[in-house]
Formats: structure tokens, C-alpha cells, sequence
């Protein structure tokens, strides 16, 4: 295995975002007919390696160089990186549901002349290899008709119509149940004896024990380590300390904690995928929180913790089947949101743009937005109260504007995130639940909010943090509960929490005793 | 440039939003002196101003709920039908059954209402998009009209017409001016400089940066001087004639949709909806009730401006508000209101009404066939919402910015917000099933 070329080579890529450096240095070798893992946590810069490499992050925009089959290459778009024969399938599918398979292979690669799609021919080619992927389906089917891991191979169908080399699968499993990753682990096994070499980024690590031949590890945007896994001495564990192995600097401030008794519980909150009934994105899972409590809850993504927020947050993920949430004892109903912020619930979403900011909206209307009755005389908004309140959050949670007319959509990440717990702490909440409070904040804001958060729970609320960090909800919170494929499989005091073992729940039901 | 920022808040306040209406405002002045210059000023004389508020009253009217209804993210086809639906019914209750016209003023609200309950239902609770909604309702209620009305004309009975064809009445001494005209006019000021005054008190307090006493006073100055000049305008015409009942009912609405779209908790809800749906249903707001309300509200509105024309026409007849969606929906689009949602004011729609029916009455006056008219208005609105978009696309919403040399203001202009990080990310919160 050793001996076979380098396919691929991505020498010193360095790729900036404004204020943030999402990679730097990265290199990573690719051997002809090999299988290689990408590992690393959520927002290590896998995805924007591999984005640099299909050409959506165009030749220009970063550094560093990328050989491909013994030559340099500088791939404009999307389209260059596949005329050589890379070719990215990414996790949310890029299939048309309304389309027939055969039309969705060929989507943008029709076969024909001057225009006129020559369908007999595309039929018959799309037989063909849908064979290859091992599909017996009608062609003429509609993608809606046919379930997610069937779509998984209609996508690698279209990539093998483009004559790809290189197969990139961005989290290929992370929808699909056991039968079906296991078809598709198949059959990628199955190209590589064929000569197309792939590249995954996966997080269960399992699958690429299982068939990956070598693994780079990805931490913070820098390479840690190429594994090679023939070579034997590779297992979960050493993955995982490679993902995580990071030490816990001061980066949160100082704090000890006041825990009182427990006051909100959930018992058997179990819900249903919205669009799918058949699967479980909550399993009977129940968890208790304390006053002056900052709780974590850590599992990957997909794993179903904001499935889990949102759904008790007035049910608004996914369809309620069945549980029940106890708050100072007594059980409570949450049917909708204004129930839930009425019995002092607070939800912080992970996605501030699309979800928890209205951007066309200004600061001081943001910040009153989810409890416009407080200051309001009837129905009628007082302005001037407006003003004051937002303006004291201006000051305290240290929100960096000249005014607070100023709009949301002109403050950074950091900032807008502070608006956001504004608008939550007006609603004198007894339970905050955080989800991904520090996504894309750079690192001297994540301090502060870290701090605010800390208040919070300082005053007698109850916090649960969702993060995707270890370190972040290790160094922060109380008492950590991992979740894996929408159940809670351990909880793990601050004491005892350690990323590996995290990690270790994180990935699979295994209980503690074994995870220790 | 400080001293010019200074000279725009006269008109603008400073904000972006009140800027892009200080710009089509400084459009509607432009065309008004074009115009009044062209006729040799036949534009701004008592007789034509009465005529057309008299003739643009109820398109303003239908253009205050329209610029709701875009705000929340909908639009409605349905108000010329609607309008025409509703006139009918109250001249046949009014002929037929000899219902007093307060009443049937009464029964054209409640008729408005009750559309406007139905189109609600379909578009906030069944979930069918507004367009069809109400393209189905232009149909449903144009045939309603006629089907009523047996495709004849239904006249209407004399008390009835005031609040189309009135005016106010004459009182007081004979001073060669409608008394009650020149007094609203007045008392407009007054108000006009309260207003001022105590929204600098308010600054004041809140401790916010205020504009220089002078932007204040000559705010006051020139808008107060517009206001007499229109209130002597209105009140010398021909005897009889003064500021119209129609445009009355326009002035307290626009009062009062100003303050409830501003200042309410339903207000702002339109607009939360409006600009991020799933934002505002995470922050408790029943997104369902606002989708309603809006399309109920601008039913009811549809059913007055329906009387109010009937009441000018003197009947009732089968091809009454043809085409009064498009002028209504022109209107909130020429006043800066946002395609997608989320942004506008009232009295931004006003504006855009009032540039619509200053074109069409100079083109007119001038001598200017319909055809010539419709493609002047066509022109406009598309250039209208043409420099909003690029001014969007320029991240800036300055109207008055184009004219300007560019410069790079604040950085988050040109610069996206990072959205790197974790690109790698599940958004379950993109697919939202509400009970």
C-alpha cells in the first residue's frame, strides 16, 4: 500500500476568513486506490479543506498549492476540479426530489446533441451503473420516492457517470441506518479495488476503523497527524486522543459554582423526525437540571441534541410522541413557544442568522423582541423603555455599538450573539438553554460570554450549554450528558469528564464503566 | 459632510429607513414643480388638488393595508374585487332594503371583514401562498359583484355620498377660505411642532445624540409652511368645495396605521414575522395570528375604499376597481417597501401613492393620453424598486447615496459577517413543524 503513488497532495493550504483563520498549514498526501479519513471535531476545517479542494473555494483565495496527478492544479469552480475527476458529494445530497434518477445523474451532464437530450441513451447508461452502485431500481423513479441511503448511491451513480478519480464523501452515513452505511462502506471498498480513491470525512469512527487505509487528523485548522491504519496500532482510542488532544488553557474565567436542587426534569422525551415518522430523533431520553447548574450536553453532529432543545422549547422540532417536563416539581405544558418563555424557558439557537436574529431588525427592537409585554401599556410599545433596557444591555454585556439604532446585521459574530442573550435574559428565564453560544465567535468574546453564562447560573438559573467543543463544555459546565443517535447514553460530573471518555460516549451507546 | 448629514435629517431623521423615504419624498416634490412649471400651474390649484384627493383616496387606503400585507410577506390581488364586491352589497342594502347608509357603512366593514376572515384562513392556517389566495379571491369576488349586481349599475342615496364626494362644511365668519380647512390646517402645525418638540425632550432623556436646534426648527418651518400652504390651497377653492371627506378618512388612518405598525405589539410582529419567520416563532410570536390579521385587515380596508368610491360615483357598478391591486401595490413598492418582506412604513406607501397619482393627474393635465400614463407609471415603479435593489446590493439603503461619491462607511458593507467556523454543521431547525 505504501508503494502505490500519490494521487493527491495538498501542500501548506492556509485559508482565511475575515478574522478567522479556518486553515493553516494543512498538508495531506492522497495514495492512488486508497481509502483516506479525514478525523477531527466539528468546525476543525475539514469541510473548508475539502471546499479548497473541489474548487467552491477557487484557485486565489487561499495559500498553498495542490498537486494532482503530478501536476500543480488551480481549479476556478466546481466544475474544473470534476473535468479532472474530483468529484465531492456532500452530506445535505444535491438531488432534485422531484426528478426521475436517470434525469438527476445526468443533471447538468446531459447526453445529446445541440441541446436535445438524447433520453434512450441516458436510460440506458444509467442502468448501467446504477449497477455499479448496485441499485436495481427503475430509473424512471422520482428521488423523493426512494429513501436516503438509496439517494447516497444515485449521488455516487452521478459521480461515476463523470469518470471520477477521486471521491470525496463529506459525512456519507451520517443520515443512514446500519444496513445501509454498511452497503455504502461496501461499496466504497469496493471502488478502491476498482482504482477510484476516496477521501471521508466521517465522525463515526467504527466505519472508518473499518475501511480507511490512512487518517489525517485535523485539529483547529492545523495538521496533527497522518495515521496509516494497515500498519496496524490504530484504534478509536488513538483517533480520538489525536482529535481532542488539546490542553484545557485558562480560558474561562474563574468561578465557584452554588448548586441548588433539582429543578426542572425531563422523563422520556421521545420525538419524531418531522418528515420522516418512522425515525426517532429523541429516544426516551430523560435528564434533571439544578439551580445555579450550567449543564452540558455533548455529542456530535446529527447526534440529535438541538433536535432535543428545540422540541422541548415548545415543541418546535420534529413531531411530540411522548414524555413529560416537570418544572419546581409540578409537570408543565410547553405545546408552543410563548408557553415555554412564559414558564421561564429560553432557547438560544445555534443558528444566529437564520433563527435567532430577524437582521432587517435593529438592536434595541432585538433585544425586547421575545417579551414585548414587559414594555408594553396594553398594546401599545414604549419607546422610551425600549431604549433604556436595551441600552443597560448595551453596557453590561459590553456590546460593541455607538447606538443601540444601530441594525444587527452591522455587528460581528461576537456582538450579535450578545444581542441574542439579551433578548433571552429580558425574558427573566429560569432555564437558559445555550445551543453552539460560541459558533464562529472569535476567542476574546467567547471569554466574555463564557462570563455571562457563568452569571447567569450565579443568579439561581439553570444553564444547559450544547457545544460541539469538548474543552469548551468541560471547562464550563457542572455535570455533562453525551448523546448518541438521539439517546443519552452517559452523564459525567466536571470531575470525572475527560474528552476521551466524552468522545468515547459520544460515538457509541457503550456504557461508563466501559467507557472508562 | 457632517453639515449635509445635518440638512438630511431634516427630512430623514438620520436613520436608513427614513432616509430612503426623504427619497421619495424629494421625487414627489420633484414631480409635483415639474409638473406644476409644465402646466403652467394648473398642477397646485385648489380645484385639481381637491380632485385628486378625491380621485386617489381610496388607492391610498387599499395602499396602507397592501404595505402590511408585504411587510408580513404576502400580497393581495384580491382588493379591486373585494372592493367592487363589497360596494355592491352595501348599494343593493341600501336600494333594496332601505338599510340607513350609517348602517350600511356598518355592513360594507363587517362584509370586508368577513372576505377578509376567509382569505386569512386560507393563507395563515391552510398554508396556501397568498398569491393564489387572492388571485382566487379577485375572481370569486369580481364574479360576486356581478352576479349581485346583474352587471348594472346601483345607485346609491344621497347621505351616503359624503364620505366619497363631501367636503367639510362652511362655518364661522366668511373669510373668502373654508373656516374648518384652515383650522385643521393650523392645528396640523401645532401638533406637527408638539411632535418635534417632544421628540427631542424624549432624545434628550434617553440621552442619545439629538440633531442641532436649527435641523428641529427648520424641519418644523418647512413642512409647517407645506401644510398652510396646502390648507389655503384646499380652503380657497370653489364655494362649496374645501378639503374632502375622503381625504379625511385617509388622514386619520394613516394616523393611526402609522402609530399601530410603529408603536404596537402587533406592529412590530408584522414586521418580525416579515423579516424572519422562524426567528420570530423561536421568540414566541404566533406568526399564524399576524398572517391573519394582515390579510383580514387589508380586506376591511378594501371594503371602505369600495364605499368611499361608490359613494363618489354615485353607484355601484360591475367594473368598479379594476385594477386598483396593481395601483395599491405600486404604491407600497415606489414607497420603499422591501419585495421580500420585512421593511416599509406607512406613510413610505403614501408617498409612493401620492408620486403615482402626481404623475398620473400632470399627465393628464398636460394632455397625455392613458396609454402614455400607464407606461410613465410602469417606468417609474420599475426604476423605483430598481434603486432599491442596487442600493441593497451596495449594502447601502440610502436613496439619496446614489447621488452621492462612493465611500466605504461601516465595515460590515462590504464585508460579509465570517460564517466559517463550523461549516460542517446540522441545521434540524430548517425543517419546523408548529403545533
Amino acid at each position: 500500500m505504501v508503494d502505490r503513488p500519490v494521487i493527491l497532495e495538498m501542500r501548506s493550504i492556509t485559508k482565511e476568513f475575515p478574522g478567522v483563520k479556518a486553515l493553516s498549514d494543512v498538508s495531506i498526501a492522497v495514495r492512488a486506490g486508497e481509502v483516506h479519513a479525514i478525523c477531527g471535531e466539528n468546525g476543525a476545517g475539514k469541510s473548508t479543506l475539502m471546499k479548497v479542494l473541489s474548487g467552491v473555494y477557487p484557485f486565489g483565495t487561499y495559500e498553498g498549492q495542490i498537486v494532482y496527478q503530478a501536476e500543480e492544479v488551480r481549479f476556478r469552480d466546481i466544475r474544473s476540479s470534476e473535468a479532472a475527476g474530483i468529484v465531492i458529494i456532500h452530506q445535505e445530497l444535491a438531488l432534485i426530489p422531484e426528478l426521475s434518477i436517470t434525469e438527476n445523474i445526468f443533471l447538468g451532464n446531459e447526453p445529446g446533441r445541440g441541446g436535445v437530450i438524447n433520453w434512450k441513451e441516458a436510460k440506458k447508461r444509467a442502468v448501467q451503473l446504477l449497477a455499479r452502485v448496485g441499485l436495481r431500481d427503475d430509473p424512471d423513479t422520482l428521488i423523493k420516492d426512494i429513501g436516503v441511503g438509496k439517494q447516497q448511491l444515485v449521488e455516487i451513480a452521478k459521480a461515476l457517470n463523470k469518470d471520477v478519480k477521486l471521491l470525496i464523501l463529506d459525512e456519507p452515513t451520517a443520515a443512514l441506518n446500519e444496513n445501509d452505511s454498511q452497503h455504502l462502506l461496501d461499496l466504497i471498498v469496493g471502488l478502491k479495488g476498482k482504482g477510484i480513491a476516496s477521501i471521508m470525512i466521517s465522525h463515526k469512527l467504527n466505519e472508518i476503523e473499518q475501511i480507511a487505509d490512512s487518517i489525517t487528523i485535523i485539529r483547529d485548522g492545523k495538521t496533527i497527524e497522518t495515521l496509516d491504519v494497515r500498519g496496524g496500532d490504530v484504534n478509536e482510542d488513538r483517533i480520538i486522543r489525536g482529535m481532542v488532544g488539546r490542553s484545557l488553557q485558562s480560558r474561562f474565567p474563574d468561578r465557584t459554582p452554588h448548586i441548588g436542587e433539582v429543578f426542572f426534569e425531563v422523563r422520556n422525551w421521545t420525538v419524531q423526525h418531522p418528515l420522516v415518522t418512522e425515525r426517532l430523533v429523541c429516544k426516551n431520553e430523560s435528564f434533571t437540571v439544578r439551580k445555579g447548574e450550567i449543564v452540558g450536553f455533548a455529542g456530535l453532529m446529527g447526534a440529535g441534541r438541538t433536535e432535543l432543545a428545540m422540541s422541548i422549547f415548545g415543541r418546535s422540532y420534529g413531531n411530540f410522541v411522548d414524555g413529560q417536563v416537570f418544572k419546581d416539581g409540578k409537570e408543565i405544558q410547553l405545546r408552543n413557544v410563548s408557553e415555554a418563555i412564559d414558564h421561564g424557558l429560553a432557547y438560544v439557537s445555534e443558528d444566529r442568522k437564520s433563527l435567532g436574529l430577524n437582521l432587517l431588525d435593529d438592536i434595541k427592537r432585538s433585544v425586547v423582541s421575545a417579551k414585548l409585554g414587559k414594555i408594553s401599556r396594553g398594546q401599545v410599545v414604549d419607546d422610551f423603555k425600549e431604549h433604556s433596557i436595551a441600552d443597560e444591555y448595551r453596557k453590561s454585556l459590553r456590546i460593541k455599538t455607538p447606538t443601540v439604532d444601530e441594525g444587527v446585521s452591522k455587528l460581528s459574530g461576537g456582538n450579535q450573539q450578545k444581542v441574542v442573550l439579551a433578548k433571552w435574559m429580558f425574558t427573566d428565564p429560569d432555564l437558559l438553554i445555550l445551543d453552539e453560544p460560541t459558533r464562529g465567535i472569535d476567542v476574546g468574546a467567547k471569554f466574555e460570554i463564557y462570563g455571562i453564562i457563568q452569571q447567569l447560573a450565579a443568579q439561581g438559573k439553570g444553564v444547559i450549554v450544547i457545544s460541539s467543543e469538548l474543552p469548551e463544555l468541560i471547562g464550563l459546565s457542572d455535570r455533562i450528558y453525551t448523546i448518541f443517535e438521539g439517546q443519552i447514553t452517559n452523564e459525567f460530573t466536571s470531575a470525572e469528564a475527560e474528552p476521551e471518555m466524552l468522545m468515547k460516549s459520544m460515538t457509541s451507546t457503550s456504557k461508563k464503566a466501559e467507557a472508562a | 459632510m457632517s453639515g449635509f448629514s445635518d440638512v438630511k435629517k431634516i427630512f430623514g431623521g438620520g436613520t436608513t429607513s427614513t432616509a430612503r423615504q426623504a427619497g421619495i419624498l424629494l421625487s414627489l416634490v420633484a414631480i409635483v414643480l415639474v409638473f406644476q412649471f409644465w402646466t403652467n400651474g394648473l398642477t397646485l390649484t385648489p380645484g385639481n388638488l381637491i380632485a385628486v384627493v378625491n380621485q386617489y383616496s381610496y388607492i391610498l387606503i387599499l395602499a396602507i393595508g397592501m404595505v402590511m400585507v408585504i411587510i408580513a410577506g404576502h400580497i393581495d390581488l384580491s382588493v379591486g374585487s373585494v372592493a367592487a364586491f363589497t360596494g355592491i352589497i352595501v348599494a343593493k342594502a341600501m336600494a333594496d332594503f332601505n338599510l340607513p347608509w350609517p348602517l350600511a357603512i356598518v355592513l360594507g366593514l363587517v362584509v370586508g371583514a368577513l372576505i377578509g376572515a376567509w382569505q386569512g384562513f386560507w393563507v395563515a392556517y391552510v398554508g396556501v401562498p397568498a398569491f393564489i389566495v387572492t388571485l382566487a379571491g379577485m375572481l370569486i369576488f369580481r364574479g360576486g359583484n356581478q352576479y349581485i349586481g346583474a352587471a348594472t349599475a346601483v345607485p346609491v342615496p344621497e347621505g351616503f355620498t359624503a364620505i366619497g364626494a363631501g367636503y367639510l362644511p362652511e362655518i364661522g365668519p366668511d373669510t373668502g377660505y373654508n373656516n374648518l380647512t384652515l383650522v385643521l390646517g393650523f392645528l396640523a402645525v401645532v401638533a406637527l411642532a408638539w411632535r418635534e418638540w417632544r421628540a427631542r425632550r424624549t432624545q434628550a432623556e434617553m440621552g442619545s445624540e439629538t440633531a442641532p436646534v436649527w435641523v428641529s426648527i427648520a424641519r418644523v418651518v418647512i413642512i409647517g409652511a407645506v401644510v398652510l400652504y396646502a390648507a389655503f390651497l384646499f380652503a380657497g377653492g370653489r364655494v362649496g368645495t374645501s378639503f374632502p371627506v375622503s381625504g379625511l378618512i385617509l388622514v386619520a388612518l394613516v394616523i393611526a396605521y402609522s402609530f399601530l405598525t410603529r408603536n404596537t405589539i402587533i406592529g412590530r410582529h408584522i414586521y418580525a414575522v416579515g423579516g424572519n419567520s422562524h426567528a420570530a416563532e423561536l421568540s414566541g410570536v404566533k406568526s399564524k395570528r399576524v398572517n391573519f390579521f394582515v390579510m383580514m385587515n387589508m380586506s376591511i380596508l378594501a371594503g371602505l375604499a369600495g364605499m368611499i368610491f361608490i359613494a363618489r360615483a354615485g353607484a355601484s357598478g360591475g367594473q368598479d376597481g379594476n385594477g386598483w391591486e396593481l395601483d395599491a401595490i405600486a404604491a407600497a413598492f415606489i414607497g420603499g417597501t422591501a419585495v421580500a418582506g420585512g421593511v416599509g412604513t406607512v406613510i413610505g406607501a403614501i408617498i409612493g401613492g401620492l408620486v403615482m397619482a402626481f404623475l398620473n393627474n400632470g399627465l393628464q393635465l398636460v394632455g397625455a393620453g392613458a396609454d402614455l400614463v400607464q407606461i410613465v407609471k410602469g417606468l417609474v415603479l420599475l426604476l423605483a424598486v430598481a434603486i432599491d435593489v442596487y442600493n441593497r446590493s451596495q449594502g447601502r439603503f440610502s436613496i439619496i447615496g446614489i447621488f452621492r461619491p462612493k465611500r466605504r462607511s461601516g465595515p460590515s458593507d462590504q464585508t460579509p459577517t465570517p460564517t466559517t467556523g463550523t461549516p460542517d454543521t446540522a441545521k434540524p431547525g430548517a425543517v419546523t413543524v408548529n403545533n
